[in-house]
Formats: structure tokens, C-alpha cells, sequence
């Protein structure tokens, strides 16, 4: 039932071009993060935000060979998703300052991500409670005989929830082209996978004869290669797949949160920041066949910055949604009987 | 007009409803090849195929919430719960997902799906198979809620609901699927957010919904012989609701007495009267009462659901509380 990648870390397969446009996404994907957590800081960005910073890899090699009409679903750790999918950072940013141009006009926050243009289709803040969505997306290709296939993410947390047990049995009953990404970062919030798992996260699909894989997840290289021979599958009619992606998760839970504490150590956080890091990875695998030299990294980080520090400023100058935007988007469809609100607004 | 069963009435809208638009599909417990748990959906899969009419496992959270999925990308579904006890369960996709997702996403995504089902009491099914979920569901903005309680409205509502652009909830009533009525004929389409006048009467209003309007009629018939003439306004629609209905007949009585077979707590009749006395406080002669379902889980016992349960006697003694007749 287990299907493995195979020709792990080699470049083989891609171009200097591809790779160094990998490196360059997954460094700009790293930025935008860094200056979320600074918007943060200092009160530009309130709620709840949950960094992506260290699980680069996942975003861009699930979502790299993916159409632009196939449907990605996700949790609340989904900015760079959204901008893997293809969504504009400016609107992502905005949208996590919380002004009238972000992407939900300001009205969803960092959890709530949607972008229906890029097919990027949220952003739910219910732990496990977008694996049904997914597969309703999955339903509405096959109800419609479309060729497309949805990916739905979930953190590893997800997968002790019903909803995620309900979706991957209906999901393959049906035959359905979604393919259910869970990256592993090791914990839910704070508490260990294992601590609270009776079973490990690659076998959570063997029980509805859904394939399972499992593939390192700092590696973008073996990720991308991996899903691009899944989403073929699936796309050809194969069913749903089922993949863990191993990763690790530098920051706390969500910025409110600590790194480390009382459910991790700091030396742990340090030691696998320091040899898991997707980006230095793929970095030094460049380095070491002479496809990228210190300078060239540089000024591509230069780009990248200053290209995050756009939808920055972008952001930051946009207006607050007007106070008459509270009451839209309640409802699509204003009735022309009767009432609809009752806080007295409408007497 | 024919005459047909409530049954009858919401099978001809599904019908006509998945007729008319090939993006309308009806999921479910038992509503395929058993034709329905209370043969609502009988003869439809053999209509319209199984990918159209869909039989699901029991898995009201995975269900609701693959409708909603489906629904984020223009389908428009029909998701049946067995009954809306068990909707509890999906809850979460409902509220969370359904009502809200229009909302968060700036408007991007609306939801264009149906959620129906029974609810309400029926005989002797005990406390988790007897409840009126109407509360649960009017309480969310982005959720429009309907509740019909005869033949024709049935039609009507269900219809209109299917066309509507956003998650509506259609709760029709396990003891009504029998009553007979009559249903115009053509495209009968009821708009939401119309309450009907089911009986006029200038002394006092019962104001209602769902199953009880018929026990409204009932105490109705009963107080005419003493005398009093008693409006029955059948909500219809709880959500939108029609607020100008429930201000003229408390304007044209002057007294209100709320009946719902739900409980009392925040129920529909809780807001009624808060609407009433904040909107109509100088037409009123009398406190707006309410009779529901008394505060407890449904007992099994014969003798105990009955004392649980809304009566024609307790919608007599309050319409006579708030005439001051005893």
C-alpha cells in the first residue's frame, strides 16, 4: 500500500532554473513570515498568527505541481500556501493588517486566506474541520467530470480529528481526486504527536485503503518530485492519496505562543533549526554544484526583500475597511421579505 | 389545486428543484436506494442517478461538511439529516463553515445549500430523538432558517430555499409528513421571510411555527366556542422573519401568547417577545407569553412526554391569561 519516493536529494530531474526559482519562492515565502512576526511586534497585526517559518518546503513542493485551476485547501498556517497558490503578497499582507484591500477585505485575518482566483480556497481556523471541505471539493470535480484534483492540508494534529476520519472514508468510497497533505511539524500547539497518537501519522489512511506515503519535508526537491508523480495519479482517475510530510516547526504555536518551553527544549529547537532548515539545504546543494555562488544568493535575497517590503508598505497605507462593511457579507442574498439582522440595525 | 401530503409536496420540489438545475444534489442518510427514512426522496434516485442522489455513510459532520465544500465551489447541495437531532453533529461545519464562510472571506464565497430534515418530537422516541432544533441554527447570522408547517408551504419553501444563494435550513416535521393539503399547481415558489395569517381572529394572536401551527388552530377552534377569536400567524420563515407581520397582529389584538415545541431559553418565542415589546411596547395590554415544551430532556413515558410537550389546554390558559379570563 506504501508507495516511497525515490531518487531523494538529487537535482536530478530539474533544471538550475527550476531549482533556483524553488530557492528564490521558498526565500521569499521565508521574508514574508519574518515580516508578519515584526508586524506583529509592534501591533500591526493582531489575533492569532501561526508562522510557516521552517515548513517553506512543503508550500512550495505539494503546491508547485499543481494547475492553477486545482483547489488547495488549508488549516490557520496557510500564508505561504496562498502565496504558493499564487495570490498576490500585497493582498495576503493587507489581509493580515487587517485593511480593506486584503484579500477577505480585512474581514478574515491571518487564518482566514482565500483566494478564489487562485482556486486558494481558505484558511479554516477548526482544527481537521477543512478535510470535509476538500473532499466536497473533490466531489463537485467528479460530480462535474473535471480533471482537476483538490489538496487539502492539515497539521498532524488533524488527523485524531472525526472529521478527517469521516472525509478520507467518503473520499474513498467515492473514489475522489483529493489528495490529503498532513505536514507533520511534531506538535500539536504543545503537546507531541506521539504523546496523544495511539497510531503514527502514515498509517491514519491504511484503514480506508487510501495509498500513504510519507516523504521528508525538507527537501524540496524529493517533495516536489513526489507530488508531481501523485497529483498525476490522481488526476488520471487513481483516487485519493493520503501523504505524510515530515517537517519541523521553528516558531511557537502562533506568535502568542513560546518556541520553546515546558513541551520542548531550546537545545531541540536549535539543534533542528540548524540541520533542517529547507532553504539552507537546497542553498548548500547549490552551492556544492556550483549552481549558485554567495553573491548571486545575496542579491536574490535583496529581491525577494525588497519585493515583501513592497506589500509591506502596500499594507500598511491601505485604508481600514469602512464601518459600513460590518454589516456585508452576511448574506449573499438580501430577502426581499422580513428581517435578517437583530441587533436593531435594520428598524 | 391538488390535494397531496406534505410528503408529497416536498418530493415534487426536490424533483422539479433538481429539474431545473443540474447543480442540485441531494445527499444523505437513506435517501437513495431506500428511497428516504421517511420516503421524502422516494423514486428520485431512479430519476436522476446516484451521483445526483446520494446515499451517505452516517457521518453527519463529513456529509454536512463535503456539502459546504461542494457548495465553495458553485454546486448547489441538498443535505438531508435523518433528523436534525443528529445534526448536532454537523454542527460545526454549519456554523462554522456554512454561516460564516460568506463573512470571512470578503465575500468571495457564498454557500448555496440546503440542510433538511425533520425536527421537532415525534411519539415516544425519548430525549435524544426529541428535539426542536430551530435555536441552534436562527442563532448564527449567515444561516437562514425555515419551517413549513403544511403542504403547500412545504412546496413553496423548499423551493425558494434551494434557489436561495445562501445555507437555508429546512425543517419540516416527522408528524407532518401524513397531513394533507392542497398545493397550486406550476411553479409554486413561497418567498422567505412571509409569514401567512392561518386564521384570522381580532382578540387575541397565537403567534407560532412549524408542527405547532396546527395545535394553534386546534386551541383556536376551541376558544371560538367561548367566545374568543384568536389569530393564528404562522412565522413560516424564522430567519428572515417577518417582523411587520408579528407588529400587525399584536397592533390588531393587542395581546400575544408564543407557542414553539421548543424549549424556552433563548428560544424563537424568547425573541419574539423581546422584538414585540421593544417594537410594539404601546400596543400591548397585556406581557406576551409563551408555551413550549417544558424545561426538561423529552421523557419516554407516554404520560410524561405529554406533560412535556405543548398542549391545546396551555395555549387556552395563556390566550386566557392575557385576556384576564380565567
Amino acid at each position: 500500500m506504501r508507495e516511497t519516493a525515490t531518487k531523494k536529494g538529487s537535482l536530478e530531474g530539474f533544471s538550475r532554473e527550476e531549482v533556483l526559482n524553488m530557492l528564490r519562492r521558498m526565500l521569499f515565502y521565508r521574508r514574508f513570515e519574518e515580516k508578519a512576526e515584526e508586524g506583529y511586534a509592534i501591533g500591526k497585526i493582531g489575533g492569532f498568527c501561526h508562522l510557516h517559518i521552517g515548513q517553506e518546503a512543503a508550500a512550495e513542493g505539494c503546491i508547485g505541481p499543481l494547475r492553477e485551476d486545482d483547489y488547495v485547501v488549508s488549516a490557520y498556517r496557510e500564508h505561504t500556501q496562498a502565496l504558493a497558490k499564487g495570490m498576490d503578497a500585497r493582498h495576503v499582507m493587507a489581509e493580515l493588517y487587517g485593511r480593506s484591500a486584503g484579500s477577505s477585505a480585512g474581514k478574515g485575518g491571518s487564518m482566514h486566506i482565500f483566494g478564489t482566483e487562485q482556486a486558494f480556497m481558505g484558511g479554516h481556523g477548526i482544527v481537521g474541520a477543512q478535510v470535509p471541505l476538500a473532499t466536497g471539493m473533490g466531489w463537485a470535480i467528479k460530480y462535474r467530470g473535471e480533471d482537476r484534483v483538490a489538496m487539502c492540508f492539515m497539521g498532524d494534529a488533524a488527523v485524531n480529528q472525526g472529521a478527517f476520519h469521516e472525509s478520507l472514508n467518503m473520499a474513498a468510497v467515492w473514489e475522489l481526486p483529493v489528495i490529503y497533505v498532513v505536514e507533520n511539524n511534531e506538535y500539536g500547539m504543545g503537546t507531541a504527536f506521539h504523546r496523544v497518537s495511539a497510531t503514527r501519522v502514515e498509517d491514519r489512511s491504511v484503514a480506508y485503503g487510501i495509498p500513504s506515503s510519507a516523504v521528508n519535508g525538507q527537501d524540496v526537491l524529493e517533495v516536489w518530485r513526489h507530488f508531481q508523480e501523485l497529483v498525476g495519479q490522481v488526476r488520471e482517475g487513481g483516487g485519493p492519496r493520503f501523504v505524510e510530510v515530515r517537517t519541523y516547526r521553528f516558531r511557537g504555536h502562533s506568535m502568542s505562543d513560546p518556541v520553546s518551553g515546558t513541551y520542548r527544549s531550546k537545545d531541540e529547537v536549535t539543534e533542528r533549526t540548524e540541520r533542517d532548515d529547507p532553504i539552507t539545504l537546497l542553498r548548500d546543494r547549490l552551492f556544492e554544484a556550483e549552481l549558485l555562488t554567495q553573491e548571486e544568493l545575496n542579491s536574490l535575497d535583496q529581491e525577494v526583500r525588497a519585493e515583501v517590503q513592497e506589500a509591506v508598505d502596500f499594507a500598511d497605507s491601505a485604508p481600514f475597511p469602512d464601518p459600513s462593511e460590518l454589516y456585508t457579507h452576511v448574506y449573499s442574498c438580501i430577502n426581499e421579505h422580513g428581517r435578517l439582522f437583530f441587533d436593531g440595525r435594520d428598524r | 389545486m391538488a390535494e397531496i401530503t406534505y410528503r408529497d409536496a416536498l418530493n415534487q420540489a426536490l424533483a422539479e428543484e433538481m429539474e431545473r438545475d443540474d447543480s442540485v444534489f441531494l445527499m444523505g442518510e437513506e435517501v437513495a436506494e431506500y428511497d428516504g427514512a421517511y420516503k421524502v426522496s422516494k423514486g428520485l434516485l431512479d430519476r436522476f442517478g446516484e451521483l445526483r442522489v446520494v446515499d451517505s455513510p452516517i457521518s453527519e459532520l463529513g456529509f454536512a461538511g463535503l456539502g459546504v465544500g461542494a457548495a465553495m465551489v458553485g454546486l448547489r447541495p441538498i443535505i438531508e439529516f435523518m433528523t436534525f437531532n443528529f445534526s448536532l453533529l454537523a454542527l460545526d461545519q454549519v456554523i462554522n463553515s456554512a454561516a460564516k464562510m460568506l463573512y470571512m472571506t470578503g465575500g468571495q464565497i457564498n454557500i448555496p445549500m440546503v440542510f433538511r430534515g425533520p425536527s421537532g418530537a415525534a411519539l415516544q422516541l425519548a430525549a435524544q430523538h426529541s428535539q426542536a432544533a430551530e435555536t441552534w441554527y436562527v442563532h448564527a447570522p449567515g444561516i437562514k432558517v425555515v419551517t413549513p408547517a403544511t403542504p403547500a408551504d412545504a412546496k413553496g419553501l423548499m423551493k425558494a430555499a434551494i434557489r436561495d444563494d445562501d445555507p437555508v435550513a429546512v425543517m419540516e416535521g416527522e408528524l407532518l409528513y401524513n397531513v394533507r393539503g392542497e398545493v397550486p399547481e406550476g411553479d409554486h415558489v413561497i418567498p422567505l421571510g412571509l409569514a401567512d395569517v392561518k386564521r384570522e381572529g381580532g382578540d387575541v394572536s397565537i403567534i407560532t411555527h412549524g408542527k405547532t401551527v396546527h395545535l394553534a388552530l386546534q386551541a383556536a377552534k376551541r376558544l371560538e366556542k367561548e367566545g374568543i377569536e384568536a389569530e393564528v400567524l404562522d412565522l413560516r420563515s424564522l430567519r428572515p422573519l417577518d417582523v411587520d407581520a408579528i407588529l400587525a397582529t399584536v397592533r390588531k389584538t393587542n395581546r400575544a401568547v408564543y407557542l414553539e415545541e421548543g424549549w424556552p431559553y433563548v428560544g424563537v418565542g424568547a425573541q419574539v417577545a423581546a422584538t414585540i415589546q421593544e417594537e410594539a411596547f404601546d400596543d400591548l395590554d397585556a406581557p406576551v407569553l409563551r408555551v413550549t415544551q417544558a424545561d426538561v430532556p423529552m421523557p419516554y413515558a407516554k404520560n410524561l412526554e405529554q406533560l412535556a410537550k405543548p398542549n391545546a389546554e396551555r395555549v387556552i390558559a395563556a390566550c386566557k391569561r392575557v385576556l384576564y379570563r380565567t
